[in-house]
């Protein structure tokens, strides 16, 4: 399983927060994209039926890290810092 | 005389010294930058509440940063710097900027576009498996997040780069299993009279390949990538290359990391209507420049990356070259205007021998042009909409398309939101290859707005 792998930095305040309903844990100053990867999630399921995407370029120009908030929002994981009470839902498979 | 409004988009180093020479020359500039902080890519910021220090994140170049960062901080009250701010699209003399989702129009005399680079992809089958990341994202992710993005990293592609990133990630204490690079090992031997032209550079390069020898890291130039395969778990578990013996070489891992050189980030340029050429050596398109960055269209200049990648140093010395042509433009009346000749001179000077340097590295990791025509059907071209090496191919075949915007429209290879940032390269060996053309001979992808894609909810400012 691919995660990223945290190799400094760890010392900053706890963030909690949900994706698809299940409480996890990240640092602040960490993103969203980060946060996701650390903890071993996928971050969305291709609308053209090809699979899995986790991110990609990191700088916001790649299409592969949009994820929905439980509210029906669209966030870009990798440039929104994670937040307490955020609540991230990786969309359904389409297969 | 009152001072031009000059906009310079991008804080980067190259953003950063236009900014600072304009402001000597009494001139407030607007600086744009859509992150958080300034510095750009080679000296992005960590986020507040990270404590590596400069040596730490920056390495040998850690004094520079330190100083581009001072500098830029200094001039805080003479400028009117817009962070998290994206400079969107171009109209008659006003840029038009978005910031927490409310977009309005800067007016401007001047304008100076340094923009930098990104990176530059050859699509490979299973690309888009998660843990493949870009190597720029790689190097972001360790920088500014002190994460690596796997716990046991392949790197594969070519540039100096991939080089840079693997040490990076050695030092920072990551498993790095294996540089895979498809530049051949002669392709740098014929570039070693360039890349003298900067010997403590090409001294670093050197470095870098004998610290991943010494931690012996397998490192093979002269690959052809097969596919990134994945897991039963669907994520990245080995990628397939052939050595340049034609031998078939696989390498476990839970994360890769590719790149092929950068590309320069010219659609403003593109939307302002500069003339564009394309160079054979490079096989990019960039706006046409004289030596100062003065583009074809009057009050737009460029400097940095975003022309040319020719590396941090140059993009400083571009920066402020790019900055002293729109003084003497737009502001000649000012003092700092006329005394100038002496520095530009040197700095002419210095920025020729990047400029061979440069040269240098397209020569000794060129982009491998023969690999992307040889890609199978069935290869995800773009990423953002899924569209498959086979229909550009069909595009041109069965449809006709002439060239890449034509072949865009007919199967949406670049219609993307990343407008073609990604597949573009590829794309155009592609269709030349297949029209029997040469690669200028298909043409450029127009750039359109909104040149990154905007928040959903944007709204005008009158309207908010
Ligand atoms: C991910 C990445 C990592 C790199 N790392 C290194 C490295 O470690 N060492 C090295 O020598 N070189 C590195 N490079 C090469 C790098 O391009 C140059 O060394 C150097 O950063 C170029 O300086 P620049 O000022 O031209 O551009 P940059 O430093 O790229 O700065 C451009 C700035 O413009 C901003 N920008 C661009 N478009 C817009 C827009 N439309 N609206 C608002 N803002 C915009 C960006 O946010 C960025 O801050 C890296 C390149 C990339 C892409």
């Amino acid at each position: 399983m691919n995660r990223f792998v945290r190799l400094a930095e760890h010392d900053r305040a706890e963030i909690r927060f949900r994706i698809d309903g299940r409480g996890v844990t990240a640092l602040e100053g960490d993103t969203l994209l980060t946060a996701m990867r650390l903890n071993g999630f996928i971050l969305r399921w291709s609308e053209f039926s090809d699979g899995p995407r986790a991110g990609f370029c990191l700088m916001g120009a790649c299409q592969d890290c949009w994820v929905t908030t439980a509210e029906g929002g669209r966030l870009r994981a990798c440039s929104t810092l994670v937040a307490n009470d955020l609540s991230i839902l990786t969309t359904p498979e389409v297969e | 005389m009152t001072a031009p409004r000059i906009i310079v988009v991008g804080a980067g180093p190259a953003g950063i010294r236009a900014a600072q020479t304009l402001v000597e020359a009494g001139v407030r500039p607007v600086v744009i930058d859509e992150g958080e902080a300034s510095g750009g890519q080679i000296y992005r910021r960590q986020p507040n509440g990270f404590k590596r220090d400069f040596r730490q994140l920056y390495g040998t170049e850690h004094r520079r940063a330190r100083d581009l960062h001072e500098t830029f901080d200094a001039l805080r009250e003479k400028m009117d710097y817009r962070p998290r701010t994206l400079a969107w699209n171009l109209s008659e003399g006003a840029l038009h900027i978005v910031h927490n989702g409310i977009s309005n129009a800067v007016p401007f005399d001047g304008m100076i576009l340094a923009t930098g680079a990104t990176d530059r992809l050859l699509p490979v089958r299973g690309w888009t498996t998660p843990g493949v990341y870009s190597l720029g994202a790689s190097q972001i992710a360790l920088k500014a997040q002190a994460c690596a993005i796997g716990r046991r990293v392949v790197f594969i592609g070519t540039g100096p780069l991939l080089y840079l990133v693997a040490t990076q990630y050695l030092k920072a204490g990551a498993e790095v299993a294996a540089v895979l690079d498809t530049s051949a090992f002669g392709h740098r031997l014929a570039a070693l009279p360039l890349l003298l032209a900067r010997p403590d550079a090409l001294a670093k390069g050197l470095a870098l390949i004998a610290q991943l020898r010494l931690a012996g890291i397998t490192m093979l130039t002269g690959i052809r990538p097969i596919a990134i395969e994945a897991g039963a778990d669907r994520n990245v578990a080995r990628v397939h290359v052939r050595d340049a013996r034609g031998r078939d070489r696989n390498f476990m891992c839970d994360a890769v990391a590719m790149g092929y050189h950068l590309r320069p980030e010219t659609q403003l340029a593109d939307l302002a209507r500069c003339d564009f050429s394309f160079d054979p050596a490079t096989h990019l398109w960039s706006p046409m420049t004289d030596a100062m960055g003065r583009t074809s269209v009057r009050g737009i200049y460029v400097a940095g990356d975003g022309v040319k990648i020719s590396g941090a140093d140059a993009a400083e010395i571009a920066g402020r070259l790019a900055a002293h042509a729109a003084i003497a433009d737009l502001h000649s009346a000012h003092p700092a205007g006329r005394g100038a000749e002496g520095s530009v001179k040197k700095l002419l000077t210095s920025h020729r021998r990047m400029d061979r340097f440069r040269r240098g590295l397209a020569k000794g990791f060129p982009w491998p042009a023969h690999l992307a025509e040889a890609l199978p059907d069935d290869t995800i071209l773009c990423r953002c909409e899924s569209v498959t090496v086979g229909s550009l191919r069909m595009a041109a075949t069965a449809l006709g398309a002439p060239e890449v915007n034509r072949a865009k429209a007919f199967v949406r290879v670049g219609m993307g939101r990343c407008q073609g940032r990604f597949c573009g390269p590829a794309s155009a060996e592609i269709l030349a290859a297949v029209l029997g053309k040469s690669t200028d001979g298909v043409g450029r992808l127009r750039g359109q707005a909104p040149v990154k894609p905007l928040p959903i909810a944007t709204v005008p400012e009158d309207a908010s």
